[in-house]
This record gives structure tokens, sequence and C-alpha cells, in this order.
């Protein structure tokens, strides 16, 4: 049975190495062609007809002006007449024409009658939504009774709205037909899986469909399937007989093609004269649109809590249905607990650090979170600068930090990866997973160098096409470790193939034979061994393929992370607007292949939960039910100058390298909502119970006006 | 993108004349007008183009006069040594508008007549934005970025970042139409619509602005704008202040809010109190909480009377050159 497995730390040139992402030249002078980047010659541009209400239906529609008009190509109808919409930019009519400008102004001729139907679209008023649901009611322990008795309690009402996941290159494809075969350049995470998907909406056999992604502009999870405007471009270019471009308009990306559930809920929390958790309750709700939600994982982190009770209510709304947004649920969770227990270890009289040191012993990975605390702190000098609330400074600059801790799964999804080795010592991999802007690309590549001994330019990794062999999607921090597992595997049997050849030629057995530093040779003997291009020249003729296959969590891979940050805020107190001085994240994710890959994840985390933080939202408008904000002016993204000093320090080394490979995309986007809220409490010594933190709701909470009626 | 007509003329008389007939509009920088053109909120049969119109551009200052054409470009303006040296508040203004492509294409003119960035307006429910039984969308929707001080229906906020400081100055703008010129108090170019198809500004057909003109010397001025982000970002609350006389009595001061009305809002108020006072902390604070006595925030803009204190009181320390 073969053995895989990382090198040594000393016999690693790759492994854990800071090369820069092989595709960052492509990308940063404009040559690297993204899905939206694609013209084919005959190109048509299609756009989409939006609902404007939230609600209502169809009575008449009517194209025959739009058909009419010169330059139209394809109009078509997606939900005709009868038909009952039930959120503002549901899609509507679709039109191929030959030029954007063209589209747009013939979906201005469609003319639709609607009856306007009654909408709800502010699920934080659970009592008014018409729809709302229990989700699930969950008790352990008995925690009336530990309520009882508990030294201290807290009670709060916390929040967080619906937001949008706002990727910078919309939703949308460019799709081809040559005869019965469909070829869609898509902007996807998922490229294996999407041809499938494809094939039955198009009633082909999958056989007959080919996705390419070769870059993406942004997915973070709402990027899974073909969706009803991939369905819709292919049908057009059917009709059309002519390739069809069809990308969301930037109001439609915000408004339907992703979003992340809200999360509110009135919590208590209790504890023991020794700062020990005691007791739980919990009762949620919260919208992830049309489909409501389910239970956001409560309390989270410090899942042993003992006495706890939880309820969680659902409530739909006439806004289109939320997707996976990195990390689904954790963020939402982490801040809902965090908040409380920070809070709670206020009303104690403790230090946040200290208080959740005593209670590391319900969480599942006491050890790592210890650790993590105390390098945290010291990067924070939390012990010199932390001062407990209430202790202001004069003027209206206020400073605060504040903590949270997370965790995450992050094993390796399902992957293939076929691995050829060529006569003239040629290396390529070829993979059918997507480079979402992680460094999908760059990481294979290691893996592959690593392997064979050679330099990153010496290897060719292919990626981004369903003709590749099956890879994951690119969800759940799931990509890394399939990736590095089905390529290390591959190559390392290709390897062990070259080496049967070499044997003979040096006068050893194969399993003496090691590769590195570009050449074959002699473990503990580098005299007797050859160059790698020689030793290839060993293999005959034809090259070897190889397929390597992820087979789950095991030496290469496994799971299950930890993270700490602490964030340090400043707040105007009589503006109310808070600014991220700086934000450390300190994170383990077992065996690190590209630290510097690795540590831009983290960067990236805490730059979109900066964003989450302080400012961004969905504003639906409870008179229209459309978006108010469904744009980039009044939808806020952090900018480079929001987002203050970002530090992150990666646990490697003895206890986490032999772990393996674990996923990182999603962990350092959890705590940073939790961590900046907590920061802003400690700096203004009173919670602002929402997120975003808007100087409005600084304010108001500065007021005392912070709990709703 | 609906068809329409482009002129481009080459004099103020001809500009004149072509801006005159019913659907003509005209077109400075660019920035935003085109914008709502392609998202069919606003909708012209001719867009009259003043790039080319000889004497609507540049900046002489004479005499403690500064003159600036309307076609003169915002980063032109903050690139004149002289006239920022005269009126350091300037670039504060500027500065605030974001980006730095928006300060190079957009110009003085442009800033001062700039279309209401209202959520309602700009999503085609129209300036009062009213609903089919005439009730204000912005009234019983979401508020938060709309007027303190309404004015009958019209809730949104000037969003210029130049007129409330040009207001505070007595600037005096300069128009041209089919009668010659005119010239008028920046603050009068401004006004409230009553009824639905009414303008924000009170050009009348064929006028078109040429500049502005303001006495720099002898005042001292400052801008406070309360932004939430460092990046990209409009203010939710703008003061501008210009105090005149030396030393810390103000004999006259003049405070004027941005954001916070459908026109720049003059707390004469305000002002009334510090003149002839001392500024101290105290008149500073008086003066702040006079400039919002009559603010009529709606359900979700409560805290935009705080940030108007507050850019009160900080224009004002800014101006006086003390901390407040």
């Amino acid at each position: 049975m073969a053995d895989y497995s990382w090198p040594e730390a000393d016999r690693r040139a790759q492994i854990g190495a800071r090369p820069a992402r092989l595709d960052g030249p492509v990308k940063s002078t404009g040559f690297a062609k993204y899905p939206s980047d694609q013209n084919p010659d005959g190109l048509l541009a299609a756009k989409i007809l939006t609902c404007p209400h939230a609600h209502a239906r169809i009575v008449g529609i009517d194209t025959s002006a739009a058909e009419a008009m010169p330059g139209v190509r394809v109009v078509h109808v997606i939900q005709g007449e009868g038909s009952e919409i039930q959120w503002a930019g549901d899609e509507v009519a679709a039109v191929a024409a030959v030029t954007e400008d063209l589209a747009r102004d013939a979906l201005r001729a469609i003319r639709v009658d609607y009856e306007v139907l009654p909408h709800f679209v502010t699920e934080e008023d659970r009592d008014g939504a018409p729809g709302a649901r229990p989700a699930g009611e969950r008790a352990e322990g008995d925690p009336d009774a530990a309520f009882a008795t508990a030294h201290r309690a807290v009670e709060r009402t916390l929040g967080m709205p619906q937001m949008a996941h706002m990727c910078l290159e919309p939703h949308g494809q460019v799709c081809s037909w040559d005869g019965d075969e469909l070829e869609v350049h898509a902007s996807t995470q998922a490229v294996s899986t999407l041809a499938g998907q494809f094939a039955t909406e198009l009633g082909l056999p999958a056989s007959q469909v080919r996705i390419r992604t070769e870059y993406m502009g942004g997915g973070f999870g709402s990027k899974f399937s073909p969706d009803r405007w991939g369905i819709v471009g292919a049908e057009l270019a059917r009709k059309a007989g002519a390739p069809v471009k069809l990308f969301l308009e930037r109001d439609q990306e915000v408004t339907v093609a992703g979003s992340r559930p809200s999360a509110f809920a009135r919590i208590r929390a209790a504890a023991d004269e020794r700062g020990k958790l005691v007791a739980w309750d919990s009762d949620s709700w919260g919208s992830g649109g049309l489909p409501g939600t389910g239970q956001t994982p409560l309390p989270y982190v410090f899942s042993r809590l003992p006495n706890r009770r939880t309820r969680h209510t659902s409530v739909p709304t006439n806004l289109a249905g939320s997707r996976a947004w990195r990390a689904p649920n954790h963020p939402q969770a982490c801040f809902l607990t965090m908040a409380v227990l920070d809070d709670l270890a206020d009303e104690l009289g403790l230090d946040p650090i200290d208080f959740l040191e005593r209670n590391l012993d319900l969480t599942g990975r006491p050890d790592t979170y210890r650790e993590q605390l105390a390098i945290a702190a010291e990067m924070a000098s939390w012990k010199e600068r932390w001062q407990p609330r209430g202790r202001e400074r004069e003027g209206a600059l206020q400073r605060g930090l504040g903590v949270s801790v997370h965790t995450w799964g992050g094993r390796g999804h399902s992957s293939n990866c076929d691995v050829t080795v060529h006569p003239d010592g040629a290396v390529e991999a070829r993979i059918g997973s997507q480079d979402i802007g992680t460094g999908t690309r760059t990481i294979v590549a290691q893996v592959l160098a690593e392997t064979f001994g050679l330099e990153l330019h010496q290897v060719r990794v292919s990626l981004g096409d369903n003709v590749y062999p099956q890879s994951g999607p690119s969800g759940g921090s799931s990509t890394v470790g399939g990736v590095t597992a089905s390529t290390r595997r591959a190559a390392q049997d290709a390897l062990r193939e070259v080496l049967v050849h070499v044997a003979p030629r040096l006068e050893a057995e194969p399993e003496q034979l090691v590769a590195g530093g570009g050449r074959v040779f002699v473990d503990g003997d580098s005299s007797r061994g050859m160059s790698w291009r020689e030793a290839a020249a060993q293999i005959g003729g034809a090259p070897i393929s190889v397929q390597g296959r992820n087979p789950g969590p095991g030496r290469l891979i496994s799971s299950g992370v930890g993270g700490v940050q602490i964030a340090e805020v400043e707040v105007d107190v009589d503006t109310g607007v808070v600014h991220v001085e700086r934000m450390i994240a300190v994170q383990d994710c077992g065996l690190i292949i590209n630290r510097r890959l690795a540590e831009s994840q983290v960067y990236g985390g805490l730059i979109m939960g900066v964003g989450y933080a302080l400012y961004e939202e969905w504003i639906p408008d409870p008179v229209s039910g459309r978006l108010l904000n469904a744009d980039m002016e009044f939808y806020k993204l952090a900018g480079l100058v929001d987002v203050g000093s970002l530090e992150v320090h990666m646990m490697t080394g003895p206890g986490y390298d032999e772990r393996g490979v674990i996923g990182l995309g999603e962990p350092p986007v959890i705590s940073p909502g939790a961590a900046i809220s907590n920061a802003v409490a400690n700096a203004i010594g009173v919670r602002v119970p929402y997120l975003p933190l808007t100087p409005d709701r600084v304010l108001d909470a500065l007021a005392g006006r912070g709990e709703p009626a | 993108m609906r068809p329409f007509g482009y002129a481009a003329p080459a004099t103020v008389e001809q500009a004149v004349g072509l801006l005159a007939a019913e659907g003509s509009e005209a077109l400075a920088g660019g920035t935003d007008l085109l914008s709502l053109l392609k998202d069919d909120v606003e909708r012209v049969d001719r867009l009259v183009a003043l790039r080319g119109v000889a004497g609507l551009s540049g900046i002489e200052l004479d005499g403690g006069r500064l003159r600036v054409g309307a076609m003169t470009t915002l980063q032109e303006l903050r690139d004149h040594e002289d006239a920022i040296e005269a009126l350091p508040a300037l670039a504060v203004a500027i500065d605030g508008v974001a980006s730095a492509q928006l300060r190079e294409m957009g110009t003085v003119g442009g800033d001062l007549l700039q279309r209401p960035r209202c959520w309602y307006y700009r999503r085609g429910f129209g300036l009062l934005a009213l609903t089919a039984d005439g009730r204000s969308m912005a009234a019983e929707g979401d508020n938060r970025y709309h007027a303190i001080f309404p004015a009958g229906e019209a809730r949104f906020v000037n969003p210029s970042s130049l007129a409330p400081l040009l207001v505070a100055l007595g600037a005096e703008a300069v128009v041209h139409g089919p009668a010659g010129e005119r010239r008028l108090p920046v603050e009068a170019l401004y006004r409230a619509p009553l009824s639905p198809g009414e303008r924000e500004n009170t050009l009348a057909p064929g006028e078109l602005l040429a500049g502005v003109e303001a006495n720099v010397d002898g005042s001292r001025s400052a801008v406070y704008e309360v932004r939430q982000r460092r990046s990209l970002d409009w203010p939710l609350m703008a003061a501008a202040v210009t105090l005149t006389g030396s030393g810390p009595r103000a004999e006259k001061a003049r405070i004027v809010l941005g954001h916070a009305a459908p026109t720049p809002h003059v707390a004469s108020a305000a002002g009334d109190l510090l003149s002839g006072q001392e500024l101290t902390s105290e008149t500073v604070a008086a003066a702040a909480n006079a400039a919002v006595e009559d603010a009529r925030p709606m359900s979700g803009n409560r805290y935009k009377v705080q940030l108007a204190r507050t850019a009160v009181r900080r224009a004002l320390g800014h101006a006086a050159g003390m901390e407040i």
C-alpha cells in the first residue's frame, strides 16, 4: 500500500513557502480573461427585465414592441401571465440584442401589467410578520433552575440585518452552442457540477455541456448553480443561433444574486461566582428572504454550556432567497454569542479574555483557544492597554478593545487530479477545480513542484474546465484540502513510476530515490543521481499519467480549526462614527501550503468583516418593498482607509502541521463583527445592539435608546 | 438609453438659445447626468454641452473678490493656490468630494446644481416621491439619509459640497439667460419643489449658471463634514460657517447646513445668536443647539440632529481656531 504524506519540515522546498500567486501578473495587467471578458464572434448581449414590486401577480405581458425593434434577436418570457411574483427583482422576461444598450431599451418596451399584492420586508419586526413559523426548539439541563441560582445574568436583544455578497464580477455567463453542444463561460464556484445542472434544465446529456472558468470575480458562496439567468442565457443563445452574454446589472446583483440571512435574538446568559457559564436561553429569529431561515447555532463555540434552551423562529419576507455567505450562520451566531458573553464578563467585573479562558472547557478546542488567546493578547498589548468599560477619556474620541473566538470545519472535498509526466520532463496537473481568487492554481502548482523537486515555473496547472477530472465546488473552505490531497497522491504515484524506470540506472532500489533540487538521487548520497530531465527521459516514449483521488481525512488533510481576533476601535461619541484602528487575527489551519496566500485569506476575511461590522446591510423599503441601496453608493463596502491595521498570526509548526491541510477561506470572517462590537462597547461603555455599527445606532445606544420597544 | 440630441455651442448666447427649448438640459462634467439618463430617471430631448462655451471657466482673485467660472473643474479650483490660501475651507469642501475622478471631471456649476441623491428619486419615484394616494414614501419608508428640515413634501437633501460654504460667505451666483445677465445670492439658486415635476433650482428655461463670486477677505470660514467612511462616501451632515471680524469676537456669523434640507439650510437663529458675541464653548454650544431648534426629523433620522449640532460646533471651532 502506497504511503501518501507531506514531506518532513526540513525537506519542504515549496510547502509553507510564500511564493506570489501565479496569476497575479495577468490579473493585475488585465490580460486575464474573466467569463465576463469573453467576446466570441457574433456575440449578442442579453438583459433581464425584473419585477419592480415585492409581491404581485402578472395580469398581462406584451412583448410585441420589443420584438419589433431592429437589432433585437430574441425576446423570452420567463414568467408570464398569471405568475405570482414574491420579491422585487424577480425575473420576468429577457432580451438578446446586438448591443447591451439596445437590450436595455428593448426591456423598456416590454409592457407588463401587475396586480400589486401586500408585501412584508422588515423582519426585525417578528410580531408583524405574516409568515413567521417556529423553526426548532432545544433544551438541555434545567435552565430555569440555573438562572434562579446564578450569581450574575444579562439579557440582551441583538441583531444583524441581511446583507449582500456584492461580487465585483456579477453573476452571469457567456453561452455558445455548436450544434447541440453547449459551452458556457461561467462565473462560478462549481465547474465540475455545473454541467449536470445545465443539462438537466435544458434536456441535454451532461456530456454535451462544457463549463469553463479560467478566472472569476468573487462568489463568497453565491455562485454554485446555473441560476435562472444561466438557463435563460442558454435558451436565448439557442434561439438566436449566436453566442449570448448575460451578466446581471449591479442592482440585480445586489437584489437577487446573494444575501446573508439576518439574525436577531433575545438572549439571557448567566454565570456563577467563579465566572463559569451556567445557563443560556435564547429566542432567535431571522430571515433569508422568502424561504425564511434555519436555526442559528447558539451558543456559539461554547456549545457545551450546561442548562441551555434555544428557540428559533423563521421569518419569510418578500425578498429574494439568501445564499451561503462565507461561513454560513457563523458570523451571526458568533456576534450574538460573543456580545452577550462580553456583556456578562462586564457584569461579573472580569476581563473578557479572562472570562473566556475560564470557560474554554465548554468549547471543542480549549488548548488551541488558550494558546491563541495568549498570542492575540500579547500582540494587542491587552494586559497593559485594556480598561474596563466606563473609564472614558476626555474628549469625543474613545478607544476600546474587543475579543472574539470562532471555529470552522474546513475538510477537503471530493477531488480528482490527473498528473502527467512527459518524457521531456514536463509536468502538468489537470483538475476540474476553480480558482475563485483564493490561489488554488498556485497551491496545486506548489504541491506538484514540491513532489517532483522542481521550481514553480517548471510545472503547469490546468483548471477551470469540466473536461478535467471532477473536483468539488469551492464552498465550505473545502478546496485547499481536496485539491492538495488529490494532487499530492497523483504526483507521488507518478513520481514512483518514474523512479522505477530510473532506479536501474543508479543501481538502486526505487524506494531509495528521492526528487529534489531539480534532480533525482539516492537519498543520503546526492552524487548518485541525475537531472530531472534525464530521469524523465527514462520513462520511454509515452508520458506517465496518473489520477489521484482525495479519499477523505487522513495524513494529508483533516478539519476543525479555531481562531481568535481582537479589534481596536476609535469611536467619536459626538457623531457615532466608528473607525477600526487595528484588527489582530490568530488563526490555525493545519499545514499551510502557501504562507502568503494563507495570510491573504485572513486579510480578506478581516476586510469583509470590517465591512459587515460597520457598513454593509440590505435596506429594504417598507413602502415599495424594494431595496433602497441596490448600488455601490449606499450599499457601503469598506475601503482601504477604513480597515485599519491588519495583523495576522498563523499557528504553524509542531502541533499544527501534522494535522495536514485544512481550509481557511471562511474562519477569519466569522469574528470581526463580534470583536468590533465588543470593542465599541468597551470604548463607549454601552452595547450597540445591532450591526452594522452605523452612527445612528451608536448614538441611539449612547442615548440609552439601544433596546427596541 | 433613450435617444437624445446633442448640441455643442461655442458662446453663452448660443447656449442660452439652445437651453430655452423645452427638453433641453445643460451638460457640464457629465458625472451624474449621464447615469440618470442611463437609469431612465431623467429624460431629455437634447443635451447642451457647456464644455466648449467660451468664458465659463477660470478662476480670478482680485482685491479679495474670488470669481470662479461654473465650468471650472473642482480639481482646478483645488489646485489654485491663491484661492485656497484666501479661503482654506474650500480645500476641505472639495476634498470631501469623492473621488479623484469626480473632482477631475466634475465642475463647480455641476456641484452646485447636481441632482439629489435621494434613493426614492434615484429609483424613479420622483423628487417628492409620493405614493399614488399622495403619501410621502420617505416619511413612511426609510429616511435615514433624508432631511431634518423637510419643506412641504420635499424630504430629500441638497447634496452640494460647495453650496453651504458659498452661502455662508454670502456668495453671488452669476446667471445668464435670454434677458442677459442677472446676479443673485447663491442660496436663491435653490428651492424646495412644491409639486411633482418642479425642479429644486430656480433657473428659468434658457438660463445657465455662469459662475460664482464671493468676497473672501476679512472673514474666517470653515467647513465640517460628518462622514461615516473615510473612503468614498457622502457626508451624513455638513456645516459651513463664516465669521467676520477678528479675535475672539464674531461681528457677524453665518451658519449653513448641508445634507440637512432640500436646500442649503441657513441656520439664521444660530448665526444671530453668535453675532457680536465672543466665541466660547458655551456660546458655540448655544449656537449649535439653536441651529437645530426647529429641526423636524423623521422616523429614522433623529441622529442627524445630533450630527448637525456637532458639525456646527466643530466648524465654528475650526473657523475661530479654538478647541471646542
